[in-house]
């Protein structure tokens, strides 16, 4: 202890407005120790529990009670109600070197000795946070400087839209109030822990009457009063709160329950708030003698910011990809369509044979069959019920593609899933899946010729299903090329595909990439193309045009040779 | 929503407040002990007809969770319910012989207690089978949760109806009175709900999971819904539409963020399949007293002859809340 402080004590002021019982708890707790404590409580509290917290308090000489103030958030009241108790602070207790503002949900959490203490060596030091208009980044409702330059005549609570439109219509004729000479508005946490000299300076300000009448008006005063006083009085101010109190994303503060006790263990701030009144655990625990249980944990402050920080990032941003009871967002607003990166190969299994099965052997993913075919979902391995207990009713994944869709992406995170696509195919999702960051979609166009080339139909039946599927696959085609599509799309002709199948297949490998660097030695076998040039122009003959395939003469047939003999294949 | 759309629901509210208040002569005072109920209570309100043998855990589960006081509406039960009920000290009962269908199943019975009982308090409205779950469940009381919505100006919560089955047919185990059902009812389906947007009352229409699955995978739209807002801070205003699955007026039921966060949410464990199913679907099938002319019922009854099983190996075990939240299927919002 310092020769300048021998004999300085810290007191605390305390603004109760509910629980006063535990406000009792909280006051007898601190002033059994030999802090003074004036309470203020809120005057809309009825007269029957107030004269209840007077009589549990009287055996106590440092309690005081200080004159009430109606204290509707975000207005005035609540700094006059500080102000008030803060010179009887001042005035009854001469000690008195820090004054501490507390609430009555208020809770300490390291022993007054040590605050005692820690005040000690610092005797002249200001503990507020105080922070200029252009650097906070909290402010609810976008208004920081404006608190100070607009008028507030209409509750933000109770008549939001009238307060909103007000302020609108002050911004659009520039209105703007005259701030007193001097002043320098700044922000900060209302809790804040101030020396005498600083505190006697501010409620002794020559120019008090003026600002005052200033800051009556000025929004949310609790949250800047003080904290722009402290500036034109005290040279050393340290812009921190001692009080650990997190904020969420509307200005509210959090919670602490019972669960939180370990974790408020390992905070090293002297005085949390704001807790439940009901944990009954952690009024148990912190107001108790016993140190030693409180001294097990080492101080690790960031665990609270952490859990806090996390809490505000799931109500704003929610988890991609999720769609339930309580999170639906609208188009383009998802934050991520579907909750991972996934594949779509169009006409690849048709062009290839046993494609699915080389693909899975190759990238290492969960390749599927058609999900949505018409007669029922190909799911991996034939499989009736997948991830999730997804069911591969057809019926019941066109009742609702989309959930289907993202049901499935979500139900497997964090393992990749690949599925084959194609113009005969539920084309619900197109757009969905076009627009999705997450899809990497190929497709080889015309390649649902294969199929049909092979197929043992009357002719007529061929081409009537090939001007249906062309007709798709083009419309599913405007749709991957739109200048909205967000997808990874890649697309070729069948011709363009197979005169050099192993360079494209190569690029998706690496893109679906958990065996990056590794060159693909082993090709998929081929479909047996010879004759198809003549077969497409058999089309033609009928008066279809097939066009997405590309160019295929007629007798000049592919010769994929090299691949169908299986041998091991090397691209350099 | 146009003006005229507007004035329709309000209509629509009005009537299912008149509604209840003409159904409020089908009700007979068994026990009322609301005198004794403490101010600012939480309040559970169910309807249920011959439930004795859940009734005891029930009751339990929900004095765990810290509910205060549960209004009852007994249908005519022939098993001991009435007795049982009318004994519990933190029970007020009333009892009724009249239609379940003509008091569009129970609601209105319940929308009577609920104007007269729970305007300005939370209020969960459940069946004998539902067991609410929310973030946080194990560690911090129900008022935790409503005290925490009160500070945040939220008025309603949802929940998602998760249905919970056994392993092997659902006859295997018999549920034993005062017996967790969770016991017996492990499982269920993790990631197969359908959900969309009910532009009528804006809420989400959600189906999905067992029911879905093996009883309704070639007739989804006739599946049954699973979205539910159980726990409401009532105004005498307010009504419940069908069953607790939404509201009027419709802003309450936006308990669903639309900007891709998430909001706090919860779910109702469905113990509705256990070895008393089969003869209460049996009951209701000839009783026709339930939605549909108990067409669902029917679907199981038939279902049931088929598989006898809802589980698959995709199916999950249930642990605790922290599981669904993981799983996407409730949420912890912003509530930390």
């Amino acid at each position: 202890m310092t020769v300048a402080g021998a004999g300085a004590r810290v007191g605390f002021l305390m603004l109760c407005h509910t629980a006063l019982d535990r406000a009792a708890q909280v006051a007898r707790h601190w002033a059994e120790r030999g802090c003074p404590v004036v309470i203020h409580v809120d005057r809309r509290v009825a007269a029957a529990p107030y004269a209840k917290l007077m009589a549990d308090l009287a055996d106590l000489p440092d309690v005081r009670f200080s004159g009430r103030h109606a204290c509707e958030w975000g207005t005035w009241g609540i700094v006059a109600a500080s102000q008030q108790a803060a010179t009887m602070m001042l005035r009854d207790f001469p000690d008195v070197r820090h004054v501490y503002l507390a609430s009555g949900s208020c809770l300490p959490l390291r022993p007054v000795e040590e605050l005692a203490a820690y005040l000690d060596e610092r005797p002249r030091t200001d503990f507020i946070e105080s922070v200029t208009t252009e650097d906070v980044g909290w402010t609810v409702g976008g208004l920081s400087v404006e608190r100070f330059t607009l008028r507030f005549p209409f509750s933000w609570r109770k008549q939001r839209a009238l307060f909103d439109l007000y302020v609108e219509l002050q911004r659009k004729v520039r209105f703007r109030r005259k701030m007193p000479d001097g002043v320098v508005p700044h922000l900060g946490s209302q809790w804040w822990c101030l020396t005498r000299q600083t505190l006697s300076a501010m409620l002794e300000h020559p120019e008090r009457a003026r600002i005052d009448r200033y800051f009556r008006k000025v929004w949310i005063p609790d949250e800047s009063y003080f904290q722009t006083m402290v500036r034109m009085v005290s040279s050393n101010v340290e812009s921190r709160s001692l009080t650990l109190s997190k904020f969420d994303y509307q200005g509210k503060p959090h919670i602490f329950y019972d669960d939180h006790l370990q974790l408020l263990r390992r905070s090293d701030c002297f005085v949390a708030r704001k807790i439940w009144p009901q944990a009954d655990k952690i009024y148990a625990a912190f107001l108790s003698d016993d140190r030693s249980r409180q001294a097990v944990a080492e101080p690790n402050p960031g665990k609270i910011d952490r859990l806090f920080a996390k809490a505000v990032e799931r109500r704003t941003k929610g988890r991609p990809g999720l769609y339930m009871q309580s999170r639906f967002p609208n188009a383009n607003w998802e934050n991520g369509r579907t909750a991972g990166p996934y594949s779509v190969f169009s006409g690849f299994s048709d062009v290839f044979e046993n494609f699915e099965i080389w693909l899975s052997k190759a990238s290492g993913t969960r390749v599927h069959g058609h999900l949505f075919a018409p007669d029922r979902v190909h799911f991996a391995g034939g499989e009736h019920v997948y991830n999730g207990a997804l069911s591969d009713s057809a019926a019941l994944r066109d009742y609702n593609p989309k959930s289907f869709l993202t049901s499935l992406i979500w139900n497997t995170r964090g393992e990749r899933q690949c599925f084959q696509f194609g113009p005969g195919d539920d084309q619900t999702l197109n757009w969905f899946m076009a627009m999705d960051l997450n899809a990497q979609i190929s497709v080889i166009s015309g390649a649902w010729a294969v199929p049909l080339f092979h197929s043992n139909q009357n002719f007529s039946d061929i081409r009537r299903e090939a001007a249906r599927l062309q007709k798709l696959e083009q419309e599913f085609l405007n749709i991957l090329r739109s200048p909205h599509a967000k997808a990874r799309t890649r697309i070729w002709s069948l011709a363009d595909f197979v005169e050099n199948p192993m360079e494209p297949l190569q690029t998706i490998i690496d893109e679906i990439g958990p065996r990056q660097g590794r060159r693909l030695t082993e090709a998929p076998r081929m479909a047996d193309l010879t004759g198809f040039g003549q077969f497409l122009q058999n089309l033609r003959n009928q008066g279809m045009q097939p066009v997405l395939m590309g160019d295929f003469p007629v007798g000049d047939d592919p010769k994929p040779t090299s691949t169908r003999r299986g041998r091991p294949y090397l691209v350099k | 929503m146009g003006l005229i759309n507007s004035y329709r629901l309000r209509w629509q509210r009005r009537r299912l407040l008149a509604r209840a208040f003409l159904h409020r002569r089908d009700l007979t005072v068994v026990a009322d002990r609301m005198a004794s109920v403490r101010p600012q209570p939480i309040l559970a309100f169910v309807t249920l007809r011959n439930e004795k043998v859940r009734l005891p855990y029930f009751l339990q589960y929900y004095r765990e969770l810290g509910i205060d006081h549960f209004l009852i509406v007994d249908n005519a039960s022939s098993d001991g319910s009435r007795e049982y009920l009318a004994a519990q000290p933190d029970v007020s009962l009333w009892s009724t012989t009249a239609s379940y269908k003509g008091s569009r199943f129970g609601m209105d019975w319940l929308g009577h207690l609920l104007r007269r009982y729970g305007h300005g308090n939370w209020c969960l409205t459940i069946d004998p089978d539902e067991f609410f779950v929310y973030p946080f469940c194990e560690t911090r009381p129900i008022r935790a949760l409503t005290d925490w919505l009160d500070t945040t100006a939220v008025r309603t919560f949802s929940a998602l109806l998760l249905d919970m089955y056994p392993k092997g047919p659902i006859t295997g185990q018999p549920y034993r009175e005062g017996q967790d059902p969770f016991e017996i009812a492990q499982w269920f389906d993790s990631g197969n709900y359908m959900i969309s947007r009910n532009p009528a009352y804006g809420n989400l229409w959600i189906q999905g999971g067992p029911r879905t699955r093996t009883f309704f995978a070639d007739k989804p739209k006739l599946s049954p819904a699973l979205n539910k807002v159980p726990l409401v801070k009532w105004h005498r205003s307010y009504a419940y539409i069908s069953s607790t699955h939404m509201l009027l007026p419709r802003g309450l039921n936006l308990a669903y963020d639309e900007w891709g966060g998430e909001k706090a949410s919860g779910a109702l464990l469905h113990a509705k399949f256990l070895d008393t199913f089969a003869a209460k679907a049996a009951e209701e099938v000839s009783r026709g007293e339930h939605y549909a002319a108990s067409a669902e019922y029917k679907a199981y009854q038939e279902g049931l002859s088929k598989h006898p099983d809802l589980w698959c190996k995709w199916s999950e075990k249930y642990i605790n809340w922290r599981q669904l939240e993981i799983l996407g299927l409730m949420s912890k919002g912003n509530w930390a």
